[in-house]
């Protein structure tokens, strides 16, 4: 009999793809402008790092907030003991708020209809368990976040079919591959229950168009069964036009028909990891107009609450709306700026990003850099890249993209100081190897690749968990 | 178009154990919740085990030590390296922490490696990673009776696992026998059913007893021998506050062969620091590839930073701890002997205990029938007049009807003061029909002057804050 269950022996978890394993090689020589400044410079990692510091004054501001204080007394033992899986209502209530503020107050949010889990690593996997089960699928449009395939797959038994998106249309997705994956789905014997979109897109950066929500409103709309689920982590990230629209704002702008229809299949996921930059507080949420969804959701909660001293916390944050809009706006600035550095730094190594407006990370096309349009060439490219140049940045095909050539490079998880390193290490390597070795190697390259494989793929990873 | 097709199975079926109608004990708390001063007749809250009896120690500790907030001048230099951290390891220090606090529940009779320190959801959340690890849909976790309700929520609604009752009983105690345990393993087997293993608690929830030493080695036997797992739920550890002491695993796994991939603890702070809230849940497993998926598995459940970096601060204080174990044995023990003294002068005898935070109260004699309906019935008489939120032991699986689970460190000294006095006239009222009865004469207390006068100590509207579908904290109601 086997010792450890099914899951636990199998790869589902999906970290020992080389999204992950790039943390290794990072983490045995990461870089540090005095100490080590040849080590490597992590853009791997989707993190908002650039405004801490209005966090920080406004925690300068609120001191009874840090001393679980209300008015001068201390709630200690409430919050100590407040395990409701409903939730803090003063949290939702703000968090709500903040959300609406977010997609500029065009759609307004009822708590009742909130559940909070323990990051959107646990909204997505919760929501999964809720509508689906094994023998079904959930359409993705590919390139897409990889974590998914553990969040969304690992414990739930359902699978991931994608829906292929390609650069003829910069990743647009279109009606034929959402057919296609649907056959797709279908040959597998896969019940297709639904399709889940990131909006904004992790890793293109990208906010979904009107058209795109035609076509998956259109697709789901008379198959009874079919869920939306829109996983909109990123919506306080977007810093320029197109501005975001949420798929809530779709719903409401649908005729009373129509949206009858379908508003009791539509989810949103949400969290304060991106937005506010506070991934290790783990604050997700599950949002849904469908009340068997939220009444199963809030039970499943129970396995990943999140810390009430987390929620006092954030409650009082997000309910001071001066600080909230200042912070959106501040926020929004910054990251503007900072895709502007790695944009045009790029640019000045001949290295374009497809066009974005949203997200910690550009989505950059080295496919003129590969030796092979193939995805072996892809892992060469992205060796030499952590290795010789010292960049940790996302092969593509690590985030399922149909196409090699393509790398999700982040910039907001580092000081400006640091982008700027990069950006000169990038000029460097591209002026140094054009023209250069590709293909020489490639048979001794080959062997040394799979035993590369097989080495990351046997070792427990300490790979920190990001998007 | 019904919901069944639109959602999965999990998210229509029972398995999430709400429907049981041991909520209507609830629901009468929340529609009249005892005050002393505003609603001296309301219901009293004794169906929930928290821990309330320390909170002023740790409320101390917490306004002597700013910096373990990341939140205050004094520690907001740390504000953004917490705020970013998410790996799934935790935060070193959390885990020593941990690691540090389990040893010295268990006295330093056993060290802990931090490197085997998994984070969860609380022991919610810790209870059903574990079966994740173990278990597929389907197989099925043997489980001694009486057992924590839910149970059947963390262990199996989402996993597909199947819980076998092992079956113990008043005639010894209610200790876990090899016959009760070979007898629900064979039967499994004639029913095909694939056990994977065995789970207890210990302490036990609801007997408040600690396993002895003999019982815990022939666990292990037993399963070394099935090759099964065993997973032992040692939330209470801390809770045990007179002899016999408590033995963990741990221990035993010291003094005898054992196959330690086999064997996994389940902790968390909710009981031992009363701090259910914080979402604190461990799974430390003697077993390499459990400790390497588990993590894995832990990115759904992951503390939070904040809350890491404040009980790693207050864990390393190691004379705090030491402090807080001593005197948080203490007042478990006077609060304890205090109720079970009040019970004992009507003849109400609780199942001898050592630990927890609730007795298991003997009723048999009150029930008007000898079953479980009998049971139901007393129940809801004693919700409904006595006005006491209890638990009754069919909600635990209880073998016998009669049981009931009855808490008593999730109020102060007053409330209790006025459950024992309903208690004692209810069952003055049950046995006697009229006849006069004696009143034992005890030292502390004398029913005539029960002290209703809070002055001494400011009285929050509903300090407890029961875990129920309907909230009722004083933090739900300020909004």
């Amino acid at each position: 009999m086997r010792l450890l269950s099914r899951k636990a022996t199998c790869n589902t978890h999906g970290q020992d793809s080389s999204y992950f394993l790039g943390w290794e090689e990072y983490e045995k020589n990461p870089y540090d402008k005095v100490k080590n400044p040849n080590g490597i410079i992590q853009m791997g990692l989707a993190e908002n790092q650039l405004s801490f510091d209005l966090l920080e004054s406004w925690l300068a501001k609120n001191p009874d907030v840090s001393g679980f204080k209300r008015d001068g007394k201390s709630i200690f033992r409430e919050l100590a003991l407040f395990q409701d899986y409903h939730g803090l209502p003063l949290f939702k209530k703000a968090l709500v708020d903040f959300m609406a503020e977010i997609r500029g107050n065009k759609v307004t949010f009822d708590p009742n209809h909130m559940v909070l889990t323990a990051g959107a690593t646990s909204a997505n996997e919760t929501l999964m368990f809720c509508v689906a089960e094994e023998g079904d699928a959930f359409l993705l449009p590919t390139p897409y976040y990889p974590g998914f395939d553990r969040d969304l797959k690992w414990r739930t038994g359902v699978e991931i079919v994608p829906i292929q998106c390609t650069s003829s249309n910069n990743f647009r997705i279109t009606e034929s591959a959402l057919e296609q994956a649907y056959q797709d789905a279908r040959k597998r014997n896969l019940r297709v229950k639904g399709v889940l979109v990131t909006n904004p897109s992790n890793p293109l950066g990208t906010t979904l168009s009107r058209n795109e929500f035609d076509l998956l409103v259109d697709f789901i709309k008379d198959k009874e069964t079919m869920h939306l689920i829109s996983d909109e982590i990123y919506s306080g990230t977007v810093f320029s036009s197109p501005s975001f629209v949420s798929v809530m704002e779709i719903l409401k702008e649908m005729t009373p028909n129509d949206a009858a229809k379908i508003w009791n299949r539509v989810h949103v996921v949400y969290s304060l990891s991106k937005d506010l930059g506070l991934p290790g507080f783990r604050v997700g949420a599950i949002y849904s107009e469908n009340d068997a969804v939220v009444a199963a959701a809030t039970k499943m909660s129970s396995f990943g609450l999140v810390s009430s001293q987390t929620q006092y916390l954030l409650a009082a944050m997000l309910s001071d709306n001066k600080f909230t809009k200042k912070y959106i706006s501040e926020n929004q600035k910054r990251l503007r700026r900072r895709q502007r550095m790695l944009v045009t730094g790029l640019q000045k190594a001949g290295i374009k990003c497809l066009k974005s407006n949203a997200g910690l990370f550009c989505w950059v096309d080295m496919r003129h850099l590969l030796c092979s349009n193939t995805f072996e060439a892809e892992m060469e490219l992205w060796k030499k890249i952590v290795y010789q140049v010292g960049l940790n940045i996302s092969p593509g095909s690590s985030c399922h993209c149909s196409e090699p050539g393509w790398f999700r490079v982040c910039f907001a998880n580092m000081s400006q100081d640091t982008l700027n390193v990069a950006m000169k290490r990038v000029k460097n390597f591209v002026t140094d190897s054009t023209g250069a070795e590709c293909g020489s190697s490639s048979a001794c390259f080959t062997k040394s690749f799979s035993n590369w494989v097989f080495r990351l793929s046997s070792r427990d990873h300490r790979a920190p968990e990001e998007r | 178009m019904g919901h069944q097709r639109l959602l999965s199975k999990i998210a229509t079926n029972d398995k999430h154990g709400e429907n049981s109608p041991y909520f209507d004990g609830w629901k009468a708390y929340d529609r009249n919740p005892f005050h002393p001063t505003k609603n001296p007749q309301g219901v009293i809250q004794m169906g929930l085990a928290e821990n309330q009896l320390c909170f002023d120690l740790i409320e101390e500790w917490i306004r002597n030590n700013s910096k373990a907030s990341i939140c205050t001048p004094e520690g907001v230099h740390l504000f953004r390296d917490i705020a970013n951290f998410q790996d799934y390891h935790g935060l070193p220090q959390f885990r020593k922490g941990v690691a540090n606090f389990m040893s010295k529940a268990r006295g330093g009779r056993v060290k802990y490696d931090p490197e085997r320190i998994l984070m969860s959801g609380g022991a919610t959340g810790a209870n059903e990673l574990i079966m994740f690890c173990l278990a597929d849909p389907a197989d099925a976790f043997m489980v001694p009776t009486p057992y924590y309700p839910a149970f059947v929520r963390d262990l199996g609604w989402r996993t597909g696992v199947q819980l076998i009752p092992v079956h113990c009983d008043s005639s010894n105690n209610f200790k876990i026998t090899r016959e009760a345990l070979e007898e629900a393993y064979r039967e499994a087997k004639q029913n095909n059913i694939n056990v994977k293993g065995l789970i207890i608690t210990n302490p036990s929830n609801p007997l408040g007893t600690t396993l002895d030493k003999e019982t815990l080695k022939s666990l292990v036997r037993f399963i070394n021998e099935k090759n099964i797992h065993l997973v032992c739920d040692e939330i209470y550890a801390a809770t045990a506050f007179t002899t016999p002491r408590f033995v963990s695993i741990s221990e035993v796994m010291l003094e005898m062969e054992c196959k330690k991939e086999l064997i996994h603890i389940i902790y968390s702070l909710s009981k031992d620091m009363g701090l259910p809230g914080f979402r604190v849940g461990i799974v430390y497993s003697y077993n390499d590839d459990v400790v390497s998926c588990g993590r894995k598995m832990s990115s759904f459940g992951l503390v939070s930073s904040q809350t890491q970096h404040f009980l790693a601060s207050l864990l390393s204080d190691e004379d705090f701890i030491d402090r807080y174990l001593e005197i948080s044995k203490r007042r478990l023990a006077k609060r304890h002997s205090f109720f079970t003294k009040g019970l004992e002068t009507v003849n109400i005898a609780c199942l001898p205990s050592n630990s927890g935070l609730f007795c298991w109260m003997n009723l048999r004699r009150l029930l008007k029938e000898k079953t479980f309906e009998g049971e139901m019935k007393l129940w809801r008489v004693i919700i409904n007049e006595v006005k006491l939120n209890v638990s009754p032991g069919s909600s635990f699986n209880c073998s016998e009807p009669g049981w009931f689970r009855v808490c008593f460190a999730n109020m102060d000294d007053e409330t209790v003061e006025v459950a024992l006095k309903r208690i004692r006239a209810f069952v003055g009222r049950e046995t006697n029909n009229g006849k006069r009865v004696e009143l034992k004469r005890w030292k502390s207390i004398n029913t005539n002057k029960l002290r209703l006068s809070f002055n001494s100590r400011r009285f929050d509207e509903n300090v407890m804050s029961p875990h129920s579908p309907m909230p009722h904290s004083p933090l739900v109601r300020a909004t």
